[in-house]
């Protein structure tokens, strides 16, 4: 059984085709690391495979089910702009707010519920960190406390949307290393998109690369290549591998690391994440390979 | 003269201030206001939308001065059209609540339209005080049962929404994921903050709304990091400060509004300085 189907699939938005006649196939169980350039489409695949962006076109399948909103077999993690970082809550209270928040009623949490939020703490080893407030996590413990949500309802397919984003290099081997246990432990399918491939390339069983409308899945092998990604990203692209390690070149710039600057630069102009590492000094800019 | 000075309180410290028959219907009304306040604006506080409450109240001021102009009762038109106005927001998405230039506009429109209002309307002055500055004092038994009609139904809608609210505050892609109507939530939020608002204005008045409704809210939120215990927190704050600034009112002779306003920024600073030691 597939986990995620997409056949033929069509996302318009605001007159653009973000995704044209895209089709691929995440079998249950899979790691899938999902890339692509800024505006590629990596959060409206997600928000259409959780029935929040409507088809144009073709179909997607769920475990073989056609898309519905607030699907139980779906844990979804979003890259949470909205989240107040300021915020003093709890990330227990904020965790709790998710695992009874989705119905109408007076609903208190009762023994069922904190077991539920335990569990789901526990599988991210955040069960104490959830007693401190959100706001005073670093970005990395937040990042813990947030993505066990996803696993709220013990879901069979995870989408966890850029984890990765603003967290320092140790942080982000920490979520990748999260995520791959909790693919072993729970058997379920995972798809993460990231703005880089190489965090991800030691733990994940293939690809799907977006770009120019199109979705490409398969082994990092053959998807991540020149001709593939030239045609992905609409101009010539030159992929580099030393060892395991991917660089994504045009016109002699890593537009992987490029993306991934314009990020932290914009994180920056809100005075967030100050005191983490750059990711300059990640190591990917050839002169320190 | 105005109406807060007209209904002054007799100068009889001796006699407790029980006694009153206006002292116990504007305890009862405060409380009201006071818990309903202190409630819906923990919810107001959490979403960021303080600033939509504050241009609601001045919505209300011309709703109030429009319906006394036409002969009609001012409460029916503070909360008729700051019921219309709650809705409207909502309904124009999350987006317009939070667009702080947009909502200043509609703020010195409504306050200028209920100039108008005044302009026209002859007893304008004792109206206009009353109005901008709350009279606790001058409830009547009848005003008392719509502050307490409408309060329970406010409570009861918010705490069949309460759950989706919180989700949809804190993290509003994920609830909207989950399958939670992110619009209907905040349409009906901001219905139930339009009545609240429209109650506290006749505790504090249109222009100190943010006195009830915000300063409780935001003090509890500095004081306790337990979703429930804050809601709880908020509501006493809240009553405490209604109670106390009619208390203080009493036996001063001053203005009830001054005081709550007063308690209110002294527990708002009491609670930053406590969270800053906390922390």
């Amino acid at each position: 059984m597939s986990a995620l189907r997409f056949d033929k699939a069509t996302i318009r938005l605001g007159g653009r085709d973000v995704l044209s006649q895209a089709s691929f196939i995440i079998e249950d169980g899979e790691f899938i690391g999902m890339l692509g350039a800024n505006g590629a489409g990596k959060t409206t695949l997600m928000r259409a495979a959780l029935g929040l962006a409507p088809l144009a076109g073709g179909s997607i399948t769920i475990f073989d089910q056609p898309v519905t909103r607030g699907n139980a077999s779906i844990g979804y993690m979003p890259q949470n702009r909205g989240l107040a970082s300021g915020l003093r809550l709890s990330g227990y209270d904020v965790v709790a707010s998710a695992a009874i928040g989705a119905r109408f009623g007076l609903r208190w949490l009762d023994k069922a519920a904190r077991r539920e939020i335990d569990w789901s703490l526990d599988q991210v080893d955040a069960r104490e960190l959830a007693r401190r407030s959100i706001g005073e996590l670093s970005g990395g413990e937040r990042q813990r406390v947030l993505l066990s949500q996803a696993l709220l309802g013990r879901p069979r397919l995870l989408l966890l949307d850029e984890p990765l984003i603003s967290l320092d290099p140790s942080h982000q081997k920490a979520v990748v290393e999260i995520a791959r246990r909790l693919r072993e432990e729970l058997k379920i399918t995972i798809v993460f998109s990231a703005h880089e491939l190489n965090p991800l390339v030691n733990a994940i069983d293939r690809v799907l690369y977006l770009g120019a409308g199109a979705a490409v899945i398969g082994p990092v092998d053959e998807v991540v290549t020149g001709p593939v990604l030239s045609r992905l990203y609409g101009s010539e692209i030159e992929v580099i591998r030393v060892k395991d390690r991917y660089f994504v070149m045009a016109g002699g710039v890593d537009v992987e690391a490029e993306a991934h600057r314009r990020e932290h630069g914009h994180e920056h102009e809100h005075g967030h994440e100050h005191g983490h590492a750059h990711p300059h000094s990640h190591g990917h800019d050839g002169s320190h390979v | 003269m105005s109406m807060v000075t007209l209904t002054r309180i007799p100068m009889a410290m001796t006699v407790p201030m029980f006694e009153y028959d206006f002292m116990r219907t504007a305890f009862v009304a405060a409380g009201i206001a006071g818990v309903l306040a202190g409630t819906v604006g923990f919810f107001l506080v959490l979403r960021g939308q303080t600033f939509a409450g504050h241009a609601l109240s001045h919505v209300g001021f011309t709703g109030a001065t429009g319906a006394a102009l036409f002969g009609l009762s001012p409460l029916a038109g503070l909360v008729g059209f700051t019921l219309i106005a709650g809705i409207g927001m909502g309904a124009f998405g999350e987006k317009l609540a939070e667009r702080d230039v947009a909502i200043g506009m509609i703020l010195s429109l409504a306050l200028g339209l209920g100039l108008l209002f005044l302009h026209f309307y002859t007893s304008a002055a004792t109206q206009a005080t009353a109005l901008l500055f709350g009279n606790v004092l001058g409830v009547d038994d009848s005003a008392l049962l719509t502050l307490a009609v409408l309060a329970i139904i406010s409570l009861a809608a918010l705490a069949i929404i309460a759950r989706p609210l919180i989700f949809a505050s804190l993290q509003s892609e994920l609830a909207e994921a989950r399958g939670v109507p992110l619009r209907a939530v905040a349409v009906a939020f901001l219905a139930i903050v339009a009545i609240a608002v429209a109650e506290c204005a006749q505790i504090v008045g249109v222009l100190l709304v943010f006195t009830l409704m915000v300063g409780p809210a935001a003090s509890a939120l500095n004081f306790s990091r337990r979703l429930g215990l804050a809601i709880a927190l908020s509501a006493a704050i809240a009553l405490i400060e209604a109670w106390g600034g009619l208390t203080l009112a009493f036996y001063t002779d001053w203005p009830t509004s001054f005081w709550i306003v007063a308690l209110s920024g002294s527990v708002y600073f009491v609670s930053l300085a406590a969270r800053r030691l906390a922390s």
